[in-house]
């Protein structure tokens, strides 16, 4: 297992070197001159040449991008253009903690009622249970986040005044952009586990657990639950990478200042170095939390072999 | 639970299982009558589709209701009918009174537990023993069984075993906690010829030195012939032929089961042409036939034979059998047949 987690960790440095130099191109195929956006519309020819010297943009190509790398690794991501302040530091000093809170939470919100209402329905098939959650369900999947959050705003905040508006801070102000965010997955974890369970209910190893007297929980719990959880683990795993970058419109409805809203706000005032960097941190996230569903899928199941 | 006069483990009264599918009801199992003796071993003869898999899912209570369901009868094990126990009692008959070995070892024991768990989890269960006293338990059962270094066994995966040393596995589940009866359901099919019979053999060691008495699935007359004491031959959810072994193979009467005994290839025999085969095959669930269920493929049927169900009738040698040759009526029958030419 150690071995594996080791040669697992080796398998992701060609994949951080892709995302690093998908990263680092994108100040190159950006139209225009990344040096004079920089400087400023009203910089004059000296003053773009000065920030083009200080970029390193008129070193060859791949010196730049080693040069990038190896600042990455240290931590340097260059320096907003924005706020002048370090990139690093200004992911990592709120933003990065608030959107793992958020994706955090609002991933295990899905589990939770994904996984619980996923079993209900499987194992009441057909019944009014299985057929309301499957509509429920449906429409999870179907509302949009921004629409779900304004709604929720709508009826939690503005009329029934139960949670704060927006913001962030206080408990009450996580409970609604958790809940927008974990619907969604909530949906999709409660019909792959469904149709997961379903197929391994039929299998032999369920007919042997009965055939010893296990009784229905524990058949459900210890023999069925674990070996449906594999598809499940997957949407789970992508799911999280997915919130963890990508709670963009979340962030924006509820006004959170998290990465998402980082990159956006950094998009909108052609802030480079941060929308490299957060991206970069994204990416890096992403690769993270799938090497965890890799570990968490031996961990469930022996067989799936890692070689 | 005491024991009947006759020292009957189970007995099977008119069994009657029915599967509701959206084309209708398939009566899989339709009346269907044996017993075994406390100790002994039954043979369930039959091809695929004539009920005995059921026959023996319906005596553990192990049919998915509501699409298969036990429609009548009675299932008396030590004197006490199975289909008046609650979920509860039958949790805790199965795997402790009455236990089951599956025809695929493959896919019969779970992937994500240890071999060692999960014999351990039926001993726990019925038991009480604590965590470790089971493990002990199981390791101790895995010895039993046949397998080598069993303490490295147990701790292994169902995957890291071949398909002989998962049956033996499930053997070691199915006999952890020393069942008065064990229901092996073609265990050795889906295995190698060398495999089997060690399997068999093993089986057999085992029932005889725990006292466990056996029913056995199966189509392989070879198995019954080695194994059984008394057989059950099934066709089509009826059984058509009961009586002990040796009447069996050397004075058998249904035409099912002569036609079953001269199919299957003999080394004192030179075969010239073709096996023998029976004809035809069996009828859909949905369409039986009328009369006898065997009439359209059987050598000997007459007009009754299409028109009207024989019972079960014991002959004189104890034998029973489902076949109007064996009655009163086929001599009628003859000069009825013969009144018509």
């Amino acid at each position: 297992m150690f071995l594996y987690i080791l040669r697992r960790l080796f398998q992701t440095i060609p994949v951080m070197l892709g995302v690093t130099l998908a990263v680092f191109l994108m100040m190159h195929l950006i139209p225009g001159d990344p040096a004079q956006i920089m400087a400023g519309e009203n910089a004059d020819e000296a003053q773009v040449q000065q920030m083009r010297e200080n970029l390193g943009l008129n070193d060859p190509l791949h010196e730049q991008y080693i040069r990038y790398v190896v600042n990455a690794v240290q931590g340097d991501l260059g320096t907003s253009i924005r706020t002048k302040r370090d990139v690093a530091t200004e992911i990592f000093t709120d933003r990065f903690w608030i959107t793992v809170q958020l994706a955090t939470l609002g991933t295990a919100l899905s589990v939770l009622i994904g996984l619980i209402a996923g079993i209900i329905s499987a194992t009441r098939k057909y019944t009014f249970a299985d057929v309301s959650i499957m509509i429920v369900a449906l429409f999870g999947l179907s509302m949009p986040n921004f629409w779900l959050g304004i709604m929720l705003i709508y009826f939690f905040s503005v009329n029934l005044g139960w949670v704060p508006v927006a913001g962030w801070g206080t408990w009450q102000h996580v409970i609604l952009p958790v809940v927008t965010l974990g619907t969604g997955g909530a949906a999709i974890i409660a019909r792959m586990t469904r149709s997961s369970m379903l197929e391994v209910i039929n299998q032999d190893y369920i007919r042997t657990a009965y055939a010893k007297g296990v009784s229905d929980k524990l058949v459900i719990y210890k023999h069925a639950l674990r070996n449906a959880l594999i598809p499940v683990v997957t949407v789970v795993g992508l799911q999280f990478g997915g919130l963890l970058g990508g709670a963009i419109v979340t962030e924006t409805v509820f006004a959170i200042n998290g990465l998402g809203r980082l990159i956006i706000d950094s998009i909108k005032s052609h802030d480079f170095p941060m929308v490299q960097g957060t991206i970069l941190v994204c990416a890096v996230l992403f690769v993270l939390v799938n090497f965890l569903v890799d570990i968490t899928y031996r961990l469930i199941n022996k067989r799936i072999d890692l070689n | 639970m005491s024991l009947t006069k006759t020292e009957n483990i189970l007995e099977v009264k008119n069994l009657r299982t029915s599967f509701f599918t959206d084309e209708g009801e398939v009566k899989a199992v339709d009346g269907v009558d044996f017993s075994i003796e406390k100790g002994k071993t039954i043979g369930i003869v039959g091809e695929s589709g004539s009920g005995k898999s059921i026959t023996s899912l319906s005596i553990l209570r192990l049919l998915q209701e509501p699409v298969g369901k036990v429609v009548g009868g009675e299932i008396i094990f030590k004197g006490e009918n199975l289909l008046n126990k609650s979920k509860k009692e039958m949790m805790n008959i199965r795997g402790n009174n009455i236990s089951m070995i599956f025809q695929e070892p493959m896919t019969s024991l779970n992937p994500t537990l240890t071999c060692g768990e999960q014999i351990a989890e039926s001993v726990r269960i019925h038991q009480k023993l604590n965590k470790r006293d089971a493990w002990v338990k199981a390791v101790e059962m895995l010895k039993l069984v046949g397998i080598p270094s069993p303490e490295k066994r147990a701790k292994q995966y169902p995957f890291e075993l071949s398909g002989g040393m998962r049956q033996r596995v499930m053997i070691a589940i199915a006999l952890a906690c020393n069942p008065e009866l064990l229901i092996a359901d073609e265990p050795t099919t889906a295995l190698d010829v060398t495999i089997q019979a060690q399997i068999l053999e093993l089986i057999k060691k085992l029932q005889e030195e725990l006292g466990t008495s056996l029913m056995m699935i199966t189509h392989d007359l070879g198995v019954v012939a080695e194994m059984c004491d008394k057989v059950a031959v099934m066709y089509c959810g009826k059984v058509v032929e009961y009586a002990d072994v040796k009447t069996i193979f050397t004075n058998p009467k249904h035409p099912y089961t002569i036609g079953l005994l001269n199919s299957v290839p003999r080394h004192d025999q030179d075969y010239e042409g073709d096996l023998s085969v029976i004809k035809g095959s069996v009828p859909s669930p949905f369409n039986l036939p009328k009369g006898c269920r065997f009439a359209p493929r059987c050598p000997h049927a007459r007009a009754i034979c299409h028109e009207e169900l024989p019972t079960l009738e014991t002959a004189e040698d104890g034998d029973q059998v489902r076949c109007w040759i064996h009655t009163d009526k086929w001599d009628k029958q003859e000069e009825v047949a013969v009144g018509n030419e």
